[in-house]
């Protein structure tokens, strides 16, 4: 049974549980999905999180009792829903060096080399449980411990977008140019964030992120494409 | 349609503000918007603007505009004494502005935010559907960020001829007072089970004080300590306008306008959305008191100002 409460006047909070798991996650992209399929009147948009869906609508069009019971409706239906498999968005990431300037502390601090944490980090196909934090951040889940690594004791005053990064045993990106404690191990030539594109925002929650090392001969071949609009990011199915 | 209004003096944080940037939350794009946006709705209504038009938005220090074209203003919000040419004009009316006059403000009277609105709206390429300016990712108004001095603006077409539009007003009956000590109602939750009943008795009796560090992304207060039944923390959750954060300090914090789509401290209640311009129009300093309400009370009142709000733009014949 969903949890489902009021959040002020114009928020509805649909609760699926209270652990960060990727079951609980498979359920919330489902509901989204439905939502979305629903079209219910008087609903502006939701926010899925780790373990919940909050709901911004309009009271004028629709109260909180009669948006609470079209949801309970739904989720009757929520397990018929034929939920098409997640996408895996392909990251390509230039490693180390200039554009990865922690990489080296990150494999020392793990006894491992270089070529080991890149491999290990491009080893798994990272689910995005929710966006947040700033505009297009992806909280991704899946990293393994070992090459965890904790944020700088004195963080940076400009990172720039694209930038991958490591904190304690989280990996991300950053959307766009900010300060920042994270130790950065490499860079994507992909923009994840553009205010005045038809799609801002590349990511989503619930689907998959893979990063894939190149070189810096093809970072500037990306690069340039992205600038010429013709760069087409490679997405996959997810298989379990 | 045509230029508006060189800025002579920036003012404290002046900025084009819309009703929002809705529709990307789930992307962790924050909304933005004017921090009181009755008070903008009504200042686009009194120029023949739809409600959502962009306006600017002024806080406590207001800034010097001089006028570059005939056009009519309304200033709706906050009472920051708006002089034309040294003569004050009246909120919450509109009123003709020619050209080579200046727009100044003074003392803050009463709140701490105010509009201007301009018949055409200001003039502004929009970004993911909004005008609204959002600093600190830098997108949306004037170059993404606040006015500064020697900016000039545009304004866009006016729906009307300016004649029809000057000289409407708000009745009075209907202008806030933001000085009046009512008490903020709030719906509890949604993390109200993380609070014991007495702690969330002693939210709902204490007295509160504004504190200085308040800004477009929320108000922090300061008062009795409001302790956790198990600690501050949850897992990261949606933040919506009005959540009242309690974090481990025990000293809520009000998220509005500007705060980040998502956040990890527990929420004890979230302000209904008439209250919000109340909370809004606070100064630093000010005592502020929180009551409980019910989900249904709240709706009836928000619905009943969506009704005026509607009959307005059908006067303004912005429907």
């Amino acid at each position: 049974m969903l949890q489902i409460t009021a959040y002020g006047d114009a928020g509805l909070r649909v609760d699926f549980g209270n652990t960060i798991s990727e079951e609980i996650n498979e359920k919330i992209r489902s509901f989204c999905m439905y939502l979305e399929k629903e079209q219910i009147p008087g609903v502006i948009e939701w926010i899925p999180t780790y373990t919940a869906v909050s709901i911004v609508y309009d009271p004028y069009l629709i109260l909180f009792d009669e948006l609470k019971k079209r949801i309970k409706l739904m989720e009757d239906q929520l397990s018929n829903l034929d939920l098409p498999a997640a996408e895996v968005v392909h990251i390509p990431v230039l490693y180390g060096g200039e554009k990865g300037p922690d990489l080296l502390r990150v494999a020392q601090r793990n006894g491992l080399s270089e070529e080991e944490v890149i491999s290990v980090h491009t080893g798994t196909d990272y689910l995005i449980y929710m966006m947040g934090f700033i505009p297009g951040f992806p909280y991704l889940g899946g990293m393994s411990k070992k090459i965890a690594a904790p944020r700088l004791s004195n963080p940076r005053e400009a990172i720039p977008a694209g930038s991958v990064g490591i904190a304690g045993e989280q990996t991300g990106i950053y959307p766009l140019d900010s300060p920042g404690g994270w130790q950065i191990i490499g860079q994507t030539p992909v923009t994840i964030y553009d205010p005045n594109r038809e799609q801002p925002i590349l990511l989503r929650a619930g689907n998959y992120i893979r990063f894939v090392p190149i070189t810096s001969e093809e970072f500037d071949r990306i690069e340039a494409e992205v600038k010429a609009g013709s760069y087409i990011t490679h997405v996959e199915k997810y298989k379990k | 349609m045509g230029k508006l209004f060189e800025v002579i003096k920036s003012g404290l944080a002046t900025s084009v503000q819309d009703l929002g940037r809705t529709g990307y939350q789930q992307y962790g794009v924050v909304v933005s918007g004017a921090m009181d946006s009755f008070a903008l709705q009504v200042a686009n209504l009194l120029v023949g603007n739809h409600r959502n038009e962009a306006g600017l938005e002024v806080v406590i220090m207001g800034p010097e505009l001089r006028v570059l074209e005939e056009t009519v203003l309304a200033i709706c919000g906050a009472d920051l004494s708006p002089k034309l040419d040294g003569k004050p004009v009246a909120n919450w009316k509109s009123f003709k502005a020619k050209r080579g006059q200046h727009l100044t403000f003074g003392q803050p009277q009463s709140g701490s935010y105010t509009y201007i609105a301009v018949a055409g709206g200001i003039k502004t390429s929009s970004v993911m559907g909004s005008k609204s300016t959002y600093v600190k990712a830098g997108i949306g108004g004037f170059e993404g960020r606040y006015l500064q001095n020697d900016d000039r603006l545009d304004a866009g077409e006016a729906n009307e001829p300016l004649g029809k539009l000057s000289g409407r007003g708000l009745s009075d009956s209907l202008v806030p007072d933001y000085r009046s000590q009512k008490k903020i109602r709030v719906i509890p939750g949604p993390d109200q089970q993380a609070f014991s009943e007495e702690e969330f008795e002693k939210f709902c009796t204490s007295t509160f004080t504004m504190t200085a560090q308040s800004d477009r992304m929320g108000y922090r207060l300061e008062g009795p300590e409001i302790s956790h039944l198990n600690g501050a923390d949850i897992i990261s959750d949606a933040i919506l306008p009005g959540a009242i954060q309690v974090p481990a300090n025990g000293q809520p914090i009000i998220l509005l306008a500007d705060r980040q789509t998502t956040g990890g401290y527990t929420r004890i209640a979230t302000v209904i959305t008439v209250d919000l311009p109340y909370v809004v129009q606070k100064m630093s300093g000010s005592e502020l008191q929180f009551e409980a309400m019910s989900v249904e009370e709240a709706q009836q009142l928000y619905v009943e100002r969506e009704i005026l709000l509607r009959n307005l733009s059908l006067h303004a014949g912005v429907i």
